[in-house]
This record gives C-alpha cells, structure tokens and sequence, in this order.
C-alpha cells in the first residue's frame, strides 16, 4: 500500500513540477496546489499506512492509527489553504494592475 | 521552568491581535507599538540574563514532558538572537512611523509588522521542527503581507516571485518533516538528536539533512539566493530593512541549530557541503555587490556574503569558529538593519537609487553621509566596530583546522565588500550635486536619525565592548559545542 502511495505522491509533486515551470501564471497556482498535495499524502504514507481504528477512544479497538500524522496534516493543510487563497488573490491582483499573465513579461529589470 | 521563556512571543502576539481592533486610528498604533516594542526589548533582555544565570531554561507547554509535548527552549544563542530581533524590531518600527506614510499605516501595517516579529521569535525559541514549520509560515505569511502592501507594480511583480518560491521551500520542509518523522518517529529536537546519535548517522539520515540544508539555505539564501535580489528591493525601506535584519537570519539560525545539534556525526559529507556552499555564496555575493551601481542591489548582495560567512564558521564547527558566527550573526543582524535603513533615508533624500544619478551629497545631508561611512567600515569589519571580532574569531578557526582555501576566499571577499561600500559611498556623498536633481528628491525626516542612531550606537558598542559580549558569546558556543547540554536541559526527568 504505502509503495502505491508513494508513487501517486511522485507523481503529483512530477506535475506540480511541471507546471510550475510553466508560464502562465494560473498554471503555477494550480502546481503549487498539486504539489502541497503531494506532500500532504507523503506526511500520511510515510507514518506508516497500518490497519487500525480511527483515533478515537470511544472505539475500544485493539490498535489505532498513529493520530501523530494527521493532526500535522491537519495543520499544513489549512497553512496552504491561506497561502493558496492570498496566492490567488495576488495573481487576480496583478493581472487586473499589470494586465498580462505571462511570467515572461513580469520578469522586470528593476529599472521602473 | 518559567514563563518568561514564551513572553517574547507573546508580547507582540498580544499587540498584533489588540491593533486590528482600531486600525484606523493611527496615533493609538504608534503608541502601542512603541509601547510594546520596547517592552519586548526589556523582557528579552530579562530572558538573556535569566539563562546567564540560570543555565538554559526550558517551558513545557501545557505540561506535558518533551517528546509528547511542545517544548519551547532559550539556550543563550536563542536567548541572543531573540534580544537582537527585538531591538531591531523595535529600531524599524520607529524608522516606520517617519517613513511608511499613512495609506499603508492605515491598512494594518502594525499588526503585520508584530505578526512579522512573532514568528521570527518563535522560531528561535521553538524546540520542535514542526513547531519551527509553523512559526516559519507566521513570519512568512507576514512577510507577503508586508512585500506587497501598497499594491505598485513592482511590489506585485516581485510578490509573485517571493511567494512561489516560498510555497516550494515550505513544502520541501513538510517533505523533510515526513520523511524525519518516518525513520525516526519523532519530531522533538533533542529526541530527534538522541534517535540520531543512537542509531547512527547512516547515509539516508545524511540525505535528510542535506534536504534540511536545501530547505534552509533556500530561506537563508546560502547559494539558492536568485530570488533574494528582486523581492528585497520591491517594499519600503522600513520593510526591507526588518527582512534584510531577520528573515534570512531565521534560516541561517536554523541551519547552524541542525547542523550542530542533530545532524554533527558525518561532518566529512555535510560540513564540507556547507563549507563549499559558503564558498560559493560569499563570491557570487562579493561579484553582485561590485557589479552593479545601484544603492538597493550594493546592499542586497552584501547580505548574501554575510550569509557565506556565518556558514563558513558552522562549517569549521570548531569551538572558536563557533563563537566567530554567533558574534557575526549577531553582528550582521544589527548592521544589515542599520545599512537598510540608511539606504532608505539616502534613496528618499537623493530621490533615486542609482549611483550614476546622484553626487555630492554630503553637503545636503553631512550627518547621513558619515553614518553610512561608519556603518559600511562595521560592515566590513574594520577593529573598532562590531565586524571585526566576529570575523576574527571565523578566520582564526578556519585556519586551525586548515580551511586555507575558504579562509582567503572570505578575505577576499571581505576586501570586495569595503570596495563596494567606498564605490556607494564615494559616488553618492563626494563630487558634485548633479546638474538636474531628480523631482522626486526631498529632505530626510529628522526623526529617522534616531533609529538609526540608536543601531550605530549599539554596531560601535558591540566592537568596543566585544569583552563584556564574549561571555555570553562563549555561553552560546558552549551548547553549540556539547549538543548533550541541550539535550540534558530539554529531556530532564
């Protein structure tokens, strides 16, 4: 399971790479967003993918899951949502004040 | 145990929340602020002279005992660093209230600029590497928020740039976590260092740490540093100088804790890496800063070879070379600072950036012009000033352990740095006031002469009063040296 796993998270930071390196920036948005997903389902597989019951005590259940991982999942994921939201906001921003989306063209020579 | 650990985070926390309640009202911000600002700077230094006393303190959040719980730790290099982040932070805010002009007052700055400073503070003090992770984002989500607050273009432009590549580096650091918390299941400094030491550094955990180093030096901008340029020259000079301060500082502080306190048992691989990685900033440093003539990118490229040079003493990890990068980050903290607010109150004054453009300045603005000089000559570290001691301490390591190669290197580039300082300064204040003055050039606000007073003052008293500095120099080097110190005072009982 967890060699599954990590194949799938290979393969979404392999597409989050690519897009990144694209020139649109909407592209780049949505890699930065593949990416923060790929690690999330690293953080998950890499604790260790065992049967076990969910982390609640109310279960009574022999074994549990490392609760550990998830609540750092948890975390993160609500970091990369703020910062995925202001990233969003900021490409809007600078399309509506620079008019273009093209990376190429924001690259500036700081000589405004 | 004591809560005095966790007061300089919580002091601008506590403003931070209090100002969003009446952004609108300026005069109570500034007050405030100041107000908590140099609050902040006494509780720090009660925390330095806490641990001087006391041996490093420790607090257990809700008191649970370490590997469980979140442990915050003031060692006397946190304990410094957090004293120094304080007095420049406060420094910065004065140097604001001159400069930052009331648009940008009015849309939240203050609280940015605390939550800026809660999460540079936590970061020292944290002694968990997801903690770390999280007081990274506080000081970073700040910071995007202070980059591009006023909205230009080129503070749009640039933000992009700053942003994308932190986002990268951020989830480079959630890898490394996973991967940590994979092999040694745990996320606790002092665990984690134990774990290390008794399961061997075999080759998997060497390629952790250097995913570590990667994650770091992209923050600290040691060698991965393409973006350090465009982002600290978009923001006001008030901004540019907390960030060229702090920011990169929270990475290099973070590379020297990892590298001295969990992974030290392979420094054949990893020392070396970040010897030949100093190496390699400190020259392409030095070749940025003589290259152009311009006042923000001279001063940019400076911070990039004091970055080398910090790595290059961690690198030696020698008990000397030690203390040399402690002093010179304090040091470099206090007069990149000072240098950034110099700048700003020089490009305001001149109305432009570029050396081409400006000229005899020093009839307008005498007092500027010889701060500058003073601060460019602690820059470089001539012996009166606070440069020197740190650099002496580094090259004097570096070459008992026989690190001749990068010690010229950094001697070398010590003598480019004083070039480019004497070309800024030469060019902007000596000869003749150009025939048309940019339209933009204006008078400096006095007040700014007081911040920036302050930080020379405090660059001159560090170089002459290196010997009553030294103790707790050398009290930090002490748990740099010893990781067991650390660890004796986080996993006691």
């Amino acid at each position: 399971m967890e060699v599954l796993l990590c194949i799938a998270a290979g393969m979404l930071f392999t597409v989050g790479t690519y897009l990144i390196l694209a020139k649109s920036l909407l592209r780049i948005a949505l890699g930065t967003s593949l990416i923060s997903h790929g690690v999330h389902l690293l953080l998950l597989t890499m604790a260790g993918v065992k049967r076990g019951a969910p982390p609640l005590l109310g279960e009574e259940a022999q074994a549990y899951t490392d609760p550990l991982p998830q609540a750092l999942i948890l975390t993160s994921i609500v970091i990369s949502f703020g910062v995925t939201s202001f990233f969003f906001v900021l490409a809007y921003r600078a399309y509506k004040e620079l008019g273009t989306d093209d990376m190429e063209q924001l690259r500036g020579q700081g000589d405004e | 145990m004591s809560n005095l650990v966790i007061m300089p985070l919580l002091v601008p926390l506590v403003t931070a929340v209090l100002l969003i309640f009446f952004h609108k009202r300026l005069r109570a911000q500034r007050i405030l602020g100041a107000v908590s600002a140099l609050i902040n700077i006494a509780v720090a230094l009660g925390l330095v002279l806490h641990v001087r006393g006391n041996g490093i303190a420790t607090l257990q959040l809700g008191g649970w005992a370490p590997p469980q719980g979140i442990v915050f730790v003031a060692d006397m290099f946190a304990a410094l660093l957090v004293l120094t982040t304080a007095i420049v932070g406060a420094c910065c805010l004065f140097f604001a209230f001159f400069t930052i002009g009331e648009p940008r007052e009015r849309h939240y700055f203050y609280p940015f600029f605390h939550f800026l400073l809660v999460g540079v503070i936590g970061s020292f003090l944290t002694g968990d590497i997801f903690n770390l992770f999280v007081c990274f984002e506080v000081m970073l989500i700040a910071s995007y928020a202070l980059i591009v607050l006023g909205g230009t273009k080129r503070q749009l432009r640039e933000s992009i740039k700053y942003l994308l590549i932190n986002i990268v580096s951020s989830a480079l650091f959630v890898t490394a976590v996973a991967y940590l918390y994979g092999t040694l299941g745990t996320l606790n400094m002092a665990d984690l260092s134990m774990r290390v030491a008794e399961a061997g550094q075999d080759g998997l955990l060497t390629l952790l740490s250097v995913l570590l180093l990667l994650v770091f030096g992209l923050k600290a901008g040691l060698l991965l540093f393409f973006w350090l340029p465009g982002s600290y020259s978009a923001p006001p000079p008030a901004v540019a100088a907390v960030f060229a301060g702090l920011l990169t500082k929270v990475g290099v502080y973070a590379i020297i804790r990892v590298f001295t306190l969990i992974f030290y048992h392979d420094q054949a691989v990893t020392h070396v890496l970040i010897g030949v990685l100093a190496a390699i900033t400190m020259s392409a440093g030095v070749i940025g800063a003589i290259a152009y003539r311009d006042v923000h990118r001279i001063l940019i490229y400076n911070i990039v070879a004091a970055v080398g040079f910090m790595a290059f003493g961690l690198a030696v990890a020698s008990r000397e070379a030690l203390e040399g990068a402690t002093f010179y980050l304090l040091h470099d903290m206090l007069v990149k600072a000072l240098l950034f607010l110099l700048g700003g109150a020089l490009i305001a004054g001149a109305g432009t950036s570029r050396l081409a453009e400006m000229g005899g300045l020093i009839r307008r603005f005498p007092l500027l012009g010889w701060l500058l000089l003073v601060a460019a000559l602690a820059l470089v570290g001539v012996p009166p000033t606070s440069g020197f001691v740190g650099k002496l301490l580094i090259v004097q390591g570096g070459l008992a352990e026989g690190w001749y190669w990068i010690t010229g290197i950094s001697l070398a580039s010590s003598l480019l740095m004083l070039y480019s300082m004497m070309k800024l300064f030469m060019a902007a204040f000596w000869g003749e006031e150009p025939l048309h003055r940019p339209p933009s050039a204006s008078r400096v606000p006095t007040g700014v002469y007081w911040p920036i007073g302050a930080l020379t003052v405090l660059v001159l008293a560090l170089g002459v009063g290196a010997q009553w500095a030294m103790p707790y120099v050398a009290m930090a080097a002490d748990a740099l040296t010893d990781p067991q110190i650390y660890i004796d005072a986080v996993m006691k009982e």
